[in-house]
């Protein structure tokens, strides 16, 4: 940039320039990729009615016996009040942490309570992980693609992702094999796999049965830890839940379970059951963060899984998911044969890849326009990759607002198509000069 | 005690932009003692504005609705005062190639550049008519699509290779692509004030110095990625032509009560004009409030003088 100046060939008056945060100088290096987003920013249209959301994960709470659960919340805090909003254990309550081990039976772990640290959210669970195991530049590896809010776990730690090839059975055990071989002959240091075993956030597939005690053995084999994150575990359509890995191994897996997905995710609960010498860690790591997790909150998981039919709800999500996968793969079926998807039998998520050309990002604008939105791949990768990759949710629309959204994505396709057509194959080259790196997935209460 | 009905949010892409801006006006009449309220552009909107009656509406949208005039032409059907151009201004003003060559007219010069639409390739084949913009106009190029703000869409194009996803990137956002050929110099905004006499003034013009080189939507909207010269650092002569330059594109397109015109300053101390806003940016980061700032005003008091302006105007 060029300064025109007075004749004297100074810049005549005094300015002062202001980047309006005179704490500019002092953040911290990992604050770097903490910007303003462009895509943020269309998710905001998406909260709209007139919007079908494809894009956010917030469950159905409408499916919940609400006046039953307020009548038992009510209560509880009527006869247990001076604990409910009290300071509570930095470990979380007893009562539930008991609780949660019959939650995690039914996926075949065997446990102690004291081995269970209730967090704020399995998102909690995923952040102490990460803050008790890695140190800048340290690996982790993930699968392609990864739940977005555990990249930005990583990115805020600074550590190093690795993806992993995965399929449509999950990980593939040799993939990994070669990835770690990779790594370590360039003198990486991997901390630890996360995987999201079942139901995988965003791609709908499920790491095989078969597949799981070799993950674990090659995990052994080097040293790495294994965080299983299972959300959406007993959330399966066709078939009793596969045994967690964690039912596998004790010492080499940290599992992280929630409520969110099949209770309340306002309550923000979750949990991670650990190694002893890890949970002890995260004990002091959690108090350290948020002195204890919510009482009330924790009181109120209790009280639901003391009083009501869980077991009953779960089914009844699990049937209503179902009837909306359903109609959102007759939908793809019927209305894009141009792409390609995964076809999940559990959780919230189809994974859909567009014909080779195409750029997800790039056509949000349009979507948003046509109003329907949905979260570009980009989002689920830390390598810059996922452009012809797209996560659609089925898990919050009914069925006729799903058929209605796919119906208006895929015309947001096929105009795609035709640019493509007309401007031939392009890069993304907008690296070069357009900012990137920025937050490309809705923030949580924007479905 | 005014009350004020403050219009943000809208569906269009700038919606979260919206609504920042919206808040912040609102804030600062209700300081003023004003009686002011935030309303989304929704189903609900008319059945509010019938029942609550304001004495004057505030459309602080930005993007389709709000800035095409059609909103205002509602209002104006409505018969109640609203801040801001009428609805012919706003169309002139929203469609960036007319404004350019209505202000081009007026004597200000503008960057070379055209207007194209995705058929208007698709029937002419996109290779050579690519080529042939390059060939007319010279890198490096500015694309973006001919509606909305906040650069959204906005790419800088400096090799050929990158100008097909450019494109394929401004159409995302509108049918329409400018092309234009990038002027070098110093990026600044003027924004534009009514005083209470009518006169319009032009405020000190800010100067945008993005760290990444392109006032993007990331640069605009996080706070201490761009750094801001107030006033700019302009010689007094080219700090008067800017200023004469943004109130002949003020004048030439109509404008009423406030808005921003965005110019490239050049070597020679030229002006060039860009675009214009009708309804300019109004949160924390954007630059009507900086320059509001620059001026030595209060925010408060110049925000409360444009109702003032608006209801006087009817």
């Amino acid at each position: 940039m060029t300064h025109p100046v007075g004749q004297d060939g100074q810049v005549p008056r005094e300015a002062h320039g202001s980047r309006l945060d005179p704490w500019m100088q002092s953040y911290a290096e990992r604050t770097a990729n903490m910007n303003a987003s462009e895509i943020r920013a269309l998710f905001a249209v998406a909260s709209r009615p007139e919007v079908v959301s494809l894009a956010g994960g917030m469950p159905y709470l409408s499916a919940l016996p609400m006046d039953t659960v307020a009548a038992a919340v009510a209560t509880m805090l009527a006869t247990q009040g001076l604990t409910a909003l009290q300071y509570g254990s930095g470990q979380g309550d007893p009562v539930l942490r008991e609780q949660i081990l019959e939650v995690m039976a039914l996926e075949g772990i065997s446990a102690h309570a004291d081995d269970i640290v209730v967090t704020t959210g399995s998102q909690q669970a995923l952040d102490l992980v990460t803050r008790i195991f890695i140190d800048p530049g340290d690996v982790v590896l993930t699968e392609a693609p990864s739940y977005v809010g555990a990249l930005g776990v990583f990115s805020a730690y600074q550590a190093q992702v690795a993806h992993v090839t995965s399929d449509d059975d999950g990980l593939v055990p040799q993939a990994l094999e070669e990835r770690i071989a990779g790594l370590l002959s360039a003198g990486k240091r991997i901390k630890f796999l996360y995987t999201v075993p079942n139901f995988h956030n965003p791609a709908g597939t499920t790491l095989s049965p078969q597949r799981r005690p070799q993950i674990l053995e090659i995990c052994r084999r080097h040293a790495i830890l294994v965080l299983e994150d299972n959300p959406y575990g007993l959330l399966g359509f066709d078939r009793e839940p596969y045994a967690a890995m964690r039912s596998l191994s004790e010492e080499g897996v940290v599992y992280l379970g929630s409520f969110s997905k099949t209770f309340a995710p306002g309550l923000r609960v979750g949990w991670a059951l650990a190694p002893h010498a890890v949970r002890e860690k995260l004990v002091l790591a959690s108090e350290s963060a948020i002195l204890c997790p919510s009482a009330y909150a924790q009181m109120t998981v209790s009280t639901y899984l003391a009083t009501c039919d869980w077991k009953a709800q779960i089914k009844i999500y699990c049937d209503l998911y179902r009837e909306r996968r359903d109609a959102m793969i007759e939908s793809l079926t019927a209305m894009l044969p141009q792409a390609t998807w995964t076809h999940p039998d559990g959780g919230f998520y189809v994974w859909l890849t567009l014909p080779e050309g195409l750029n997800s990002k790039a056509m949000l604008p349009r979507a948003v326009t046509e109003r329907v939105a949905y979260v570009p791949g980009t989002a689920f990768f830390a390598d810059g990759t996922g452009h012809r990759n797209v996560r659609l949710s089925y898990c919050y629309p009914d069925s006729e607002r799903i058929r209605e959204g796919v119906r208006r994505f895929a015309g947001v396709v096929q105009t795609e198509l035709e640019l493509l057509e007309t401007f031939g194959p392009f890069a993304d080259t907008t690296g070069g000069e357009a900012p990137s790196h920025s937050v490309q997935f809705p923030a949580p209460d924007l479905s | 005690m005014t009350h004020v009905l403050v219009l943000a949010g809208g569906l269009s892409h700038e919606r979260d932009v919206s609504l920042r801006s919206g808040r912040r006006v609102a804030d600062a009449l209700a300081r003023s003692g004003a009686e002011a309220h935030v309303h989304d552009v929704d189903g609900a909107l008319l059945a509010a504005i019938k029942s609550s009656r304001p004495e004057v509406i505030w459309p602080v949208l930005h993007g389709a609705t709000g800035e095409d005039g059609a909103l205002r032409d509602v209002l104006g059907s409505l018969g109640i005062p609203y801040v801001g151009s009428r609805p012919s201004s706003c169309r002139l003003t929203w469609d960036k190639p007319v404004a350019k060559a209505l202000v081009s007219a007026a004597g200000i010069s503008v960057p070379a550049g055209v207007a194209l639409s995705h058929a208007t390739f698709r029937e002419l084949g996109a290779p050579a008519l690519l080529e042939s913009v390059i060939d007319s106009l010279g890198l490096p190029l500015v694309v973006k699509p001919t509606r909305g703000g906040s650069a959204l869409g906005l790419t800088i194009v400096r090799s050929a290779t990158q100008l097909p996803f450019a494109m394929v990137t401004a159409y995302a956002y509108g049918d329409i692509a400018m092309i234009e050929h990038l002027v070098e110099g110093v990026e600044v905004a003027l924004s534009i004030v009514e005083d209470d006499h009518g006169q319009a003034q032009a405020l000190p013009a800010v100067e945008i110095v993005p760290d990444g080189g392109v006032y993007s939507y990331e640069a605009r909207y996080t706070a201490g990625a761009t750094e801001f010269f107030t006033p700019a650092r302009l010689s007094g002569s080219a700090a008067a032509s800017a200023s004469a330059a943004s109130l002949t594109a003020y004048r030439t397109l109509g404008h009423r009560h406030l808005s921003r015109v965005d110019l490239i300053i050049d070597a020679d101390e030229r002006p060039w004009f860009l675009e214009a806003n009708v309804s300019p940016g109004m949160t924390e980061t954007s630059l009507l409030p900086m320059a509001v700032e620059a001026a030595g005003l209060d925010a408060v008091e110049v925000y409360s003088g444009i109702v003032e302006r608006a209801l006087a105007t009817h």
